[in-house]
C-alpha cells in the first residue's frame, strides 16, 4: 500500500482531532499517538496468504494443459513426447490436462483452480537465469532489476523493515522462503524482506549449510560458538518454532515424508498458517522443471495442500500460484524433450478463485519448426497486479509503484463477498444504495452518542473494506466489516451492549484509504 | 583499566563523532565460560619440514597479511617457506601522511598534509583523516607483508585514543612511531612509547614531577607494556612488580614535557626527582642512582635495562605475539613450547623482533593442522580481509576526498563491528587479546554478527556507493581466476577454498550448489557462463551470471566459516 505514515496522519486529522465533550468530561483529541501509530504502523491489514510455487527449469506447457483441437498439428510436432489424446483429461473449452495430473482435475471440479493460458512477456529471454531474474523482479526482458516484486509490495506495506520489527502488528516473518535461500523475489529495495527456512523446527542450516557437527579442534570450538550467536539472531525463530507447534496437518493425501519434495514444503506452509503464523507470502520451489529428455509433473502435492487447508479452517484465507521462469518449444528435441520456450500456463489455485480458463487454445503451426513458439496471450504481471489489487487489495497507485507500470487485471480472484470473519457483535452490513460511483470511507454513525448501539455508514467503490472498532488504549474490540461489496453505501450495526461506557474509534480501511472517527457509548 | 579522566570533548569533536564509543563489552551467553578443553599442538618451535602447499601458504597469509588477494596467494605457492617469512619480515617504504580532506581546516589545504598545521583545532577531521589513511595503508599493502600487521599489533600493545589525545598531529607522530619500530627492536620501541609526545599526554606523563608525582604510566609501563601482572602474591605485589615499584618507576619518569610547535618531548631537569629509587626483591632490589641536570634523561635507560633483565618480558610479549597470531589457549606444553623458547630468542637478539616472527611463522607449531582456522577475525581482518581477498577496487589518489570516504566507510564499518583504528576502549587495547576466558569471542555477540553479515551483503550485492563510487566486490573477475568456472562444483570448491580456512563438508558444497543454481542440473550453469563467455560485453548475459555468483558470495561470506582465519 502506497500510504506513509504522514500522509494517512494528513488525511485523518479532520476527523481525529475534534476535542468533544461527553458527561461533562472533556476528552483529549489524539493528534499523534502511539494508538493512531499502531493502527497505521501496518498497511493493509489482511490476513490473507499468498504461497507462490516456483517451479524450476522450465514447464512444457504443451503437455501440460493440451488444445484438443490441435491434435494433428501436436502430433506432427511432438509426437515422441506428446500424450495419445485418448489419455488427456478434458476440461472444457477443448482443453485438456496431461493425465497425470488428475488431482488439478479435481481441484478444478471443486471450482478451487484458475488456469492463465499463455503467460510469458514480450522479447523472452530463454536463459534460465535470466527467466527466473524477470519473473522474479517482474522487469522488462531488456532491463534489469535487483528487487523483486514482492520485496517492493512489502516494502510498501512495511516501509521501515528491518527497523522496529517484530512489532505487535506484524510479530512474524513478513515473508518466508522454504528452502535454503531467499528468493530474489522478496528482495526489497534495500533489504531482502523474507527469511528462509528449511524446516520450522531447526534453523540450523541457515547458518551452516548443512547439519553437520563441527570437528573437536578448536577451530571446530570456535565455528560452533559463532553457529549459536548466529543462531541467536534469527529473531522470528521463537515465533515459527510456536507457530509450527500449534498447527498441524489433516490431510491424508500427502505422500510419506522425503517423497515429494513440493508436497513436503507445502506440509510446512499448511502447518505455519494453521499455527497462526502471520506471514502473508510463503514461497515453496522445486526443480525437476528442466527436463529436456522427461517430461515429470508435480500436481497432487497441491491438491494435498489445498485438501489439508480445507480440513485445518483456513482454505478461505490462502490462494497458491505455480509459476515457472519460461514454457516449452512445440516441436520437441530427439531426446524426447523439449527446448526453452516462451509463454506457458499458470495455476492459481484456492477457495477464493475464480474457477475457470482464461485464455484460449493456440494455434498452431501445422508444421512446427525447432524455434516454433507458443504465443503469449498475458503478460505475467497482468496476473501479480491481479494478485496484489485483488487479493491484497493494493491500491492502483501502490500498483504501479511496485510493477512499475500499469498492467491490466485479470478476473482471476472472487470479486463477491469472498471471506467471512467472526463478527463479534456487528451484524452483516446492509446494503442501502448499490451501484453508484462513490468515494470509499465513512460517514458519521447514528446515533451518537449511542447506547447499545449505533450504525455505521460507508461508502465502497468495490474494493475490500475493512472496519475495526478500538478502544481509547488502542485495543482492538472487534471487526466490524471485513469484505468486497458491491460499489455504493451500505450500514452496519455496532452492538456495544456489553461494553462499557466511553469513547471507542472505528476505524475504516479500503485500498490506499483509511479513515478514523469516534462515537461515544453512554450508559 | 581505565585510568584516564575522561575531558569534556571540544565541540568538534562531538560533531565528527560518528560512532558512539564502546562501552563495557558483554561476552555473548555462548562465549567460553572456561578456556576450552580441545586438542592442542604438542609441536614446538622447530623447523616446521612437512608439505609445502596451498594450506600453509594461505594459512600464512591470512595470520599474517590480512589475507591477500586471490592472484598473490596463487604466485606465492611457488616460494620456499623461508622466502615468503622473509617478505613478511621485510619492510615497507615509509607512507606519505595522511592528507586533509576537510575544506574548512585553516591549517592544511585540501589534499595536503596537516601533520604540521601550526594549531590543534579541526582534531575531529584529522583525527578521521588520519585512521581512514590507515585503513587505507593496511587495505593497499602489497604484496604482503607483516609491516602494518606489526603496527596494528603494537598499537593494540600500547594502546592509546586520538580522542582523548586531542591532537591528531600527535597521533599522527604516535603511529608513525610503531609503523617505524613494527619489525624492529622492542626495547627501543619501549624507550620510544614512554617520551612520545601522544603518550605523555595519554597516561599524564606532562604531568609527572618530583613534587607531584603521577604514577599512571609507571603502572601500565610494567603492568602492561612490558614485564606483565603475575598473581597478587601479597598485597601490592604482583608477581613481577610491586606497588613499590609503580612509585619508584614513576619518580625514575619525572621531568618529561611536551613541545606542541616541534611536536617532541623535552627533559626538564628541575622537574625531575633527583633522587635514588629503590626497587623491590621482583627486581631483585636494584637501586636506579639519581641524577642531576640532563643526565636525569637517562635514568630512563636504567630503568628499562632493570625491565628487560627480567626474563618476564620476553615472555610476556611472546605470548601477546601469540594469542594475536596462533590461538588465545596457551597451555603448559605451548608455554614450555613455544613460549619460553621464543622469548629465549627475544632476549638473546636483544629484543629485536624479527627473529622471533621468524622462528614463529617457520615452526611447526604454526604450521600444525590444529592451528589453522581457530582465530576469530577482528572486524579488521574481516573487512580489510574481504577488500583484499576479492581485490575490492577503490577509489584513487585523483580525487582525495573521495579516496579517503571510502577508507573511511570500511573502518566505521568495523568501528561498528566493535574495532575502531586508533580508538581502542582503554589503555589495556582491545580485550579480545586479553579478557580471559573469551578473548577473541569477545568479537561476535549477536549485533557485531549481524554487522558484519550487513557488510558483506552490502560488498557481495549492492555496493557501497559515495561520491559517486561503488565499493563492491567483482564477482566475475573473482569466477575467472576459477581453474574452469563452467563446472560449478569446481567454481564452489575453489570459492570455498579460498575462502574459508577449514574444508567445508560435502552437505555444505550441496546447500552452496543448491543456492548458484536452484533446482537445477549442473549443465545449466556451464551453458550459462558458456552463453556469456561467448559474449562478454552483452549486460543482460553478464548479469544473469552476476546475480547468481552474487547470491552465492553472499550466502557463503554468511557461513561460520567465513569469520575465522
Amino acid at each position: 500500500m502506497g500510504i506513509k505514515r504522514r500522509d494517512f496522519l494528513k488525511r485523518t486529522v479532520p476527523v481525529s482531532v475534534l476535542p468533544f465533550f461527553i458527561g461533562g468530561f472533556t476528552f483529549r483529541a489524539y493528534g499523534r499517538s502511539a494508538l493512531l501509530d499502531s493502527l497505521v504502523r501496518a498497511g493493509v491489514e489482511t490476513d490473507r496468504v499468498l504461497v507462490l510455487v516456483q517451479l524450476n527449469g522450465g514447464n512444457d506447457g504443451l503437455n501440460t494443459v493440451i488444445p484438443l483441437d490441435q491434435y494433428t498439428a501436436i502430433m506432427n510436432a511432438r509426437d515422441n513426447i506428446a500424450i495419445p489424446e485418448n489419455q488427456v483429461i478434458p476440461l472444457v473449452n477443448n482443453a485438456g490436462l496431461h493425465p497425470a495430473m488428475g488431482d488439478m482435475k479435481i481441484l478444478f471440479n471443486e471450482k478451487k483452480l484458475c488456469i492463465v493460458r499463455g503467460v510469458g512477456y514480450p522479447n523472452p529471454n530463454l536463459s534460465h537465469f535470466r527467466g527466473t531474474d524477470i519473473w522474479l523482479t517482474a522487469s522488462d526482458a531488456n532491463q534489469t532489476l535487483t528487487s523483486g516484486w514482492l520485496g517492493r509490495y512489502l516494502d510498501q506495506e512495511f516501509p521501515d523493515y528491518p527497523d522496529g520489527y517484530p512489532n505487535t502488528v506484524a510479530p512474524d516473518p513478513l515473508a518466508l522462503q522454504i528452502g535454503s535461500v531467499v528468493s530474489l523475489g522478496l528482495q526489497g529495495p534495500t533489504v531482502s524482506m523474507g527469511m528462509a527456512i528449511t524446516s520450522p523446527t531447526s534453523f540450523y542450516q541457515l547458518i551452516t549449510g548443512g547439519v553437520d557437527e563441527a570437528p573437536n579442534t578448536p577451530a571446530g570450538h570456535e565455528l560452533t560458538f559463532i553457529r549459536q550467536v548466529a543462531l541467536q539472531t534469527q529473531q522470528y525463530a521463537t515465533s515459527i518454532k510456536a507457530a509450527a507447534g500449534n498447527g498441524n496437518n489433516l490431510s491424508p493425501l500427502y505422500p510419506a515424508a522425503g517423497q515429494n519434495a513440493l508436497a513436503d514444503q507445502l506440509k510446512i506452509v499448511a502447518q505455519l498458517i494453521s499455527g497462526g503464523l502471520k506471514t502473508r507470502i510463503y514461497v515453496v520451489n522445486i526443480g525437476g522443471f528442466d527436463t529436456h529428455s522427461d517430461q515429470v509433473d508435480e500436481t497432487f502435492a497441491i491438491h494435498a495442500f489445498q485438501d489439508d487447508l480445507r480440513l485445518l479452517g483456513v482454505e478461505h484465507r490462502v490462494i497458491g500460484m505455480t509459476f515457472s521462469e519460461f514454457g516449452r518449444r512445440i516441436k520437441s528435441n530427439a531426446s524426447f524433450g523439449t527446448d526453452h520456450g516462451t509463454s506457458a500456463p499458470l495455476f492459481v489455485f484456492g477457495k477464493n478463485v475464480r474457477p475457470q480458463i482464461i485464455g484460449t487454445n493456440p494455434v498452431l503451426p501445422l508444421n512446427a519448426t525447432q524455434s516454433d513458439n507458443l504465443e503469449m496471450q498475458f503478460d505475467f504481471r497482468s496476473v501479480y497486479a491481479s494478485i496484489l489489487r485483488d487479493w491484497f487489495g493494493v491500491s492502483q497507485a501502490a500498483l504501479e509503484a511496485v510493477l512499475l507500470k500499469n498492467f491490466a487485471s485479470l478476473p482471476i480472484i472472487m470479486k463477491q463477498r469472498g471471506i467471512k470473519y467472526p463478527i463479534i457483535s456487528g451484524n452483516e452490513p446492509s446494503t442501502i444504495v448499490e451501484n453508484v460511483p462513490t468515494e470509499p470511507g465513512l460517514h458519521p454513525n447514528y446515533p451518537n452518542p449511542f447506547n447499545p448501539s449505533t450504525k455505521i455508514r460507508f461508502s465502497t467503490d468495490g474494493k475490500p473494506v475493512q472496519i475495526k472498532v478500538y478502544d481509547t488504549l488502542g485495543r482492538e474490540i472487534t471487526t466490524l466489516v471485513n469484505g468486497v461489496y458491491p460499489s455504493g453505501i451500505h450500514e452496519v450495526v455496532f452492538d456495544a451492549a456489553d461494553l462499557p461506557a466511553g469513547v471507542y474509534y472505528y476505524r475504516f480501511q479500503s485500498g490506499d484509504i483509511q479513515q478514523i472517527r469516534s462515537m461515544t457509548l453512554v450508559k | 583499566m581505565n585510568r584516564r579522566v575522561f575531558f569534556a570533548e571540544t565541540l568538534e569533536d562531538i560533531l565528527s563523532a560518528e560512532q558512539p564509543r564502546v562501552a563495557d563489552i558483554k561476552p555473548n551467553e555462548f562465549a567460553n565460560k572456561a578456556l576450552p578443553q580441545v586438542a592442542r599442538s604438542l609441536a614446538g618451535i622447530e623447523p616446521y619440514t612437512g608439505p609445502w602447499g596451498f594450506e600453509q601458504v594461505a594459512h600464512l597469509l591470512r595470520r599474517t597479511s590480512f589475507g591477500a588477494p586471490r592472484s598473490t596467494i596463487d604466485a606465492m605457492l611457488s616460494l620456499t617457506m623461508d622466502e615468503i617469512v622473509e617478505i613478511l619480515v621485510s619492510e615497507l617504504p615509509t607512507p606519505d601522511p595522511p592528507l586533509n580532506t576537510n575544506s574548512n581546516d585553516t591549517g592544511a589545504p585540501v589534499g595536503e598534509t596537516w601533520v604540521n598545521a601550526p594549531t590543534s583545532d579541526f582534531n575531529g577531521s584529522r583525527n578521521n583523516s588520519l585512521k581512514s589513511w590507515w585503513t587505507g595503508l593496511i587495505i593497499q599493502q602489497q604484496p604482503v607483508s607483516l609491516h602494518e600487521t606489526m603496527t596494528l599489533f603494537w598499537h593494540n600493545h600500547f594502546a592509546t585514543e586520538a580522542t582523548v589525545i586531542k591532537d591528531a598531529r600527535l597521533t599522527y607522530r604516535h603511529n608513525t612511531l610503531f609503523r617505524q619500530y613494527a619489525l624492529n627492536n622492542f626495547k627501543e620501541l619501549v624507550k620510544q612509547v614512554t617520551i612520545d609526545p601522544a603518550m605523555l599526554r595519554y597516561l599524564n606523563g606532562e604531568k609527572n614531577t618530583k613534587t607531584s608525582p603521577n604514577e599512571n604510566y609507571a603502572r601500565e609501563l610494567q603492568e602492561l607494556f612490558t614485564v606483565g601482572k603475575g598473581p597478587e602474591i601479597a598485597q601490592g605485589n604482583y608477581t613481577n612488580y610491586t606497588e613499590q615499584d609503580v612509585q619508584e618507576a614513576a619518580r625514575v619518569l619525572t621531568g618529561w614535557r611536551i613541545d606542541t610547535t616541534t611536536f617532541t618531548s623535552y627533559f626538564v631537569p628541575n622537574r625531575h626527582d633527583t633522587g635514588n629509587k629503590q626497587f623491590s626483591s621482583a627486581y631483585q632490589n636494584t637501586v636506579i642512582l639519581g641524577k642531576t641536570g640532563t643526565d636525569g634523561a637517562t635514568e630512563l635507560d636504567d630503568l628499562l635495562n632493570m625491565i628487560f633483565a627480567q626474563p618476564e618480558t620476553a615472555k610476556f610479549i611472546c605470548r601477546k605475539l601469540y594469542r594475536w597470531f596462533v590461538y588465545y589457549v596457551i597451555d603448559n606444553a605451548t608455554e614450555a613450547n613455544v613460549i619460553s623458547p621464543l622469548a629465549d630468542i627475544f632476549r638473546t637478539n636483544n629484543y629485536d623482533i624479527k627473529p622471533v616472527l621468524r622462528v614463529l611463522f617457520k615452526s611447526a607449531h604454526f604450521y600444525d593442522p590444529v592451528n589453522s582456522g581457530c582465530i576469530i577475525k577482528n572486524p579488521i581482518d574481516f573487512n580489510v580481509g574481504m577488500a583484499r581477498l576479492f581485490s575490492v577496487q577503490f577509489p584513487d589518489s585523483a580525487n582525495i576526498t573521495r579516496q579517503y570516504n571510502h577508507w573511511k566507510f570500511v573502518r566505521e564499518q568495523a568501528s561498528l563491528m566493535q574495532m575502531d583504528l586508533c580508538e581502542p576502549p582503554n589503555v589495556a587495547g582491545w580485550p579480545a587479546y586479553y579478557q580471559t576466558p573469551q578473548f577473541h569471542e569477545l568479537w561476535i555477540n549477536s549485533d557485531t554478527i549481524q554487522k558484519r553479515g550487513k557488510f558483506s551483503d552490502t560488498l557481495a550485492t549492492t555496493g557501497h556507493t559515495q561520491n559517486n563510487f561503488t565499493l563492491i566486490i567483482d564477482p566475475i573477475a573473482f569466477v575467472q581466476q576459477v581453474s574452469d568456472p563452467s563446472d560449478p562444483n569446481i567454481l564452489i570448491n575453489e570459492f570455498a577454498k579460498y575462502m574459508f580456512p577449514i574444508a567445508i563438508t560435502n552437505n555444505q558444497k550441496s546447500f552452496l550448489k543448491e543456492v548458484l543454481i536452484p533446482g537445477l542440473p549442473d549443465y545449466e550453469w556451464t551453458n550459462e557462463w558458456l552463453a556469456f563467455q561467448s559474449d562478454p560485453n552483452d549486460p543482460i548475459k553478464r548479469n544473469a551470471i552476476t546475480t547468481k555468483l552474487q547470491t552465492l558470495l553472499r550466502t557463503m561470506m554468511g557461513l561460520a566459516e567465513y569469520h575465522l582465519m
